[in-house]
């Protein structure tokens, strides 16, 4: 190309999709050295597919890095302890190599207080962390974070099981910070010094997110919105206080004030006769988030009906059908909806929430993309009408709380239901099964489910021919984790060239042996095939044996050595002994 | 089954591909893993996973749900797909609802709400009031006076007590066409409304009545002899 470097690197700028940066890197040997120079943000889907070294060495320029660490299923205790996924060996290397770095994103890894330490004092223009679904750190670690990041914008501690050992962190922003935008404590269970907070708030002019703890009492929470009236994003915290007139008529006025308010969440404990406070924002939202709410269904549907520019709800199945019947009339704008389950655990149905709920929504509102819906009943039927209402989903994860729960009209499998879902929903990204499954759901899946990303498959199939549809029909996967399910190596070893285009595999309580698992790892050397096993000792097992859980991934780092005991890397060369 | 012959030809398995014996093996190696980690009688587990896969039977048992539904239920693990900050959420709201069941037993005994039933003297139905929305006598009777339009409480010293010890004044009021509230507290007894510290009333009023004044003078002296004894 006749361009100066200058020019290219100016054209590049606009450029900002990993997926696009990777493709111009590929054009010629000079775009690729051009563009790893002026690559600011680096997104690492398998923290163990590259090492930090590595990262370092092609872009060493970086302002943003985001890592994620253990898979999936670690959310639902399905990963063991010490499994993995450590940020120490990224933080102490970042440290040394990225001084100007200013944004760390991280998801599921193991996060200590003293790399939170390392962070505050490595980078002079720190900006962004966000720590969402990690551990390992407690709030002394935050402490450090408030008390030395000079022009820190956004703390995001979504979802972190974070060791609360006290509120004071807070207290440790010192009166200079005012560059504070987005502040997410909803994980922490401790009480904050209150007058510390309203002072942190009172001086962050541009905060913009504020997503509050339990710990902050009802009748406060007026006492910081008047404090900052521009904010976009607030998360409550418990939402319910002694019925006093006074406290009710603070909060009703200070939310009238909020006429930037887009989302809101938080809501635990909360008292119907607080609600009406809110009501005053109801026609801004666009976001709303009540999925700690136990509200029943009456006071959930006077809520949504006075939000008709809703884009995103998430809502506990107290809301019914027939709140569902009457967000599909009300909120024409609806994009993404979540329904958790009140009471997960308990057989028989404690709300009137069935499939009906979710047809009634997939009717009404043509711009639904993303679903997540918990439910106790579904039907092929059912699921083929909201596939042809709907055929613009992306993100479809369906959980019928029983396992392998047939189709309750006709007590046949559900494959009919979820093959009319991945025929008609050709945007399909992502897919969560669930109920009676057959082999045959996964022959539609490889047929149809073309642009299907990621898949989760629970106790369903009948055979390797499950697998092996998936693995060999659907073009665009990239993550596939699947539990209880009589799959074992012939699939597998049949597709193991797929397993390369794949960001991650993983099994549990399939019928894989620890032999397939060998012969994997000696085929595919840019694989990694862990084989996690907390019974006993891998060494004495005989090959025919089925693995508990398998983990493959590829990676150009090679095996890795911060394993518990439990975890064994399959060794790539055979006679190799270590 | 073509397929699946196909790729069998890449790669040789101890013990055959065979499609029957694959079958077998997939089967058999799946009810294992299912046993484990459902914690159930193997025998029911795999003669009912046996069910589930047979269409026949599927459709002939239409009536017989229970055959096909896996036994009574045992947690499995990471089953459903809830976090355990979720989890851990709607566990505590479970436990706060039990407590909460028995401490409403008694009306305004500690709970969030304290409904009592209001009737009044020909009037031709009954009220409900939640006597914690108040916090004093005045607003109650505001309250009361919106529900009965025709009622009036009269005026309550500053303290809003009736002043017992003056006995003239609640002669006066007693004696008027005025209606005055009562109330049975605890014990079953009916007193004249106004008598103790409103708190204390919200903890052991168990209905109200507006009767007319001069119903109300059988209730006096038990009410000044019940205050005297209080106080």
């Amino acid at each position: 190309m006749g361009f100066p470097e200058e020019v290219l690197e100016h054209v590049f700028s606009f450029i900002t999709s990993h997926t696009d940066r990777n493709v111009v890197s590929l054009v010629c040997k000079s775009w690729y050295e051009i563009e790893r120079w002026c690559r600011r943000r680096i997104f690492v889907g398998n923290c163990y597919a590259v090492s930090p070294a590595m990262m370092i060495r092609r872009f060493p320029e970086v302002r943003s890095v985001e890592l994620k660490g253990k898979p999936h299923f670690a959310d639902f205790n399905l990963v063991p302890d010490g499994w993995g996924g450590y940020f120490y060996p990224w933080i102490c290397e970042m440290a040394r190599a990225y001084p100007w770095l200013e944004e760390i994103k991280l998801k599921r890894m193991v996060v200590t207080d003293d790399n939170l330490e390392l962070i505050s004092k490595s980078f002079k223009n720190f900006k962004v962390l966000v720590l969402s679904s990690c551990e390992g750190f407690s709030t002394h670690g935050l402490a450090a974070i408030a008390a030395n990041c000079r022009n820190l914008r956004e703390l995001d501690l979504r979802e972190s099981e974070v060791e609360d050992l006290s509120g004071h962190w807070l207290s440790h922003f010192p009166d200079s910070c005012t560059s504070l935008q987005s502040l997410n404590m909803s994980c922490l269970s401790s009480e904050v010094s209150f007058s510390a907070l309203q002072r942190l708030i009172a001086r962050s002019p541009n905060l913009k997110t504020l997503r509050l703890n339990r710990a902050v009492p009802l009748e406060k929470l007026s006492t910081l919105l008047r404090r900052a009236p521009q904010l976009v994003e607030l998360g409550t915290g418990a939402y319910s206080a002694e019925i006093r007139p006074d406290v009710y008529a603070n909060l009703t006025e200070a939310f009238s004030r909020c006429k930037e308010v887009k989302g809101l969440s938080g809501f635990w404990d909360v008292l119907p006769s607080y609600l009406p406070a809110i009501y005053s924002v109801c026609s801004r939202l666009t976001s709303l988030n009540l999925s700690y709410a136990t509200i029943q269904s009456p006071d959930v549907t006077k809520i949504i009906t006075q939000c008709p520019n809703l884009q995103s709800l998430s809502v506990l199945d107290y809301i019914e059908d027939t709140g569902l019947n009457a967000l599909s009339l009300s909120c024409k704008d609806l994009r993404e909806l979540r329904v958790f389950p009140s009471d997960p655990f308990v057989a028989n149905a404690n709300v009137s929430l069935t499939e009906q709920g979710l047809v009634a929504v997939s009717e009404g509102c043509s711009k639904l993309q993303s679903v997540l819906y918990f439910c106790r009943q579904m039907s092929n039927s059912a699921l083929t009408t909201i596939a042809k209402n709907r055929p613009n989903l992306t993100c479809f994860r369906l959980c019928i709380l029983e396992p392998r729960a047939p189709d309750y009209l006709t007590f046949e499998p559900l494959d009919v239901g979820f093959g009319a879902i991945v025929e008609h929903c050709k945007q399909l990204q992502r897919l969560s099964l669930s109920g009676l499954l057959t082999d045959r759901v996964f022959e539609y899946i490889g047929k149809w489910a073309k642009k299907l990303e990621m898949l989760s498959i629970a106790f369903a199939g009948d055979s390797d021919l499950g697998l092996h549809h998936v693995l060999s029909g659907c073009d665009s996967l990239r993550k596939l984790e699947i539990r209880d399910c009589p799959f074992g190596d012939k699939a597998l070893l049949a597709n193991v060239s797929k397993l390369e285009t794949m960001r991650s595999l993983w099994m549990s309580s399939c019928s894989v042996s620890l032999g397939a698992c060998k012969r994997l790892s000696q085929k595919m050397p840019r694989l990694n095939v862990e084989v996690i096993d907390e019974q006993g000792d891998l060494d004495s097992r005989p090959d025919n044996c089925h693995v508990e859980k398998l983990y493959i991934y590829r990676t150009v780092a090679g095996p890795r050595f911060d394993m518990p005991s439990f975890i064994r890397t399959m060794d790539q060369n055979p006679t190799y002994r270590s | 089954m073509m397929h699946l012959k196909e790729t069998e030809l890449c790669l040789g398995l101890p013990g055959g591909g065979e499609p029957d014996t694959l079958k077998v093996t997939g089967k058999r190696g799946y009810s294992q893993t299912v046993d484990l980690m459902l914690n159930l009688q193997t025998n029911d587990q795999s003669s009912s996973s046996t069910d589930l896969n047979d269409k026949k039977l599927q459709n002939s048992a239409k009536n017989n749900k229970d055959l096909i539904k896996p036994p009574a239920k045992a947690q499995v693990v990471g089953w459903p797909p809830v976090r355990n900050y979720r989890k851990n959420v709607m566990a505590q709201k479970s436990s706060n609802e039990e407590t909460e069941k028995m401490v409403t037993a008694a009306p305004g005994g500690g709970s969030m709400a304290a409904f009592v039933k209001v009737s009044m003297d020909g009037a031709p139905y009954l009220r409900k009031v939640d006597l914690k929305l108040y916090d004093s006598y005045q607003q109650l009777s505001d309250a009361l006076a919106k529900m009965f339009s025709s009622f009036t409480m009269g005026v309550y010293g500053s303290q809003g007590m009736i002043d017992f010890m003056n006995e003239s004044k609640l002669m006066d009021l007693l004696n008027s066409s005025e209606y005055v509230p009562s109330y049975e507290d605890k014990d079953g007894d009916w007193m004249l409304v106004g008598d103790v510290p409103w708190q204390m009333f919200v903890d052991s009023c168990k209905r109200l009545r507006i009767m007319k004044g001069s119903d109300a003078i059988g209730l006096a002296p038990r009410a000044m002899e019940k205050c005297k004894n209080r106080c």
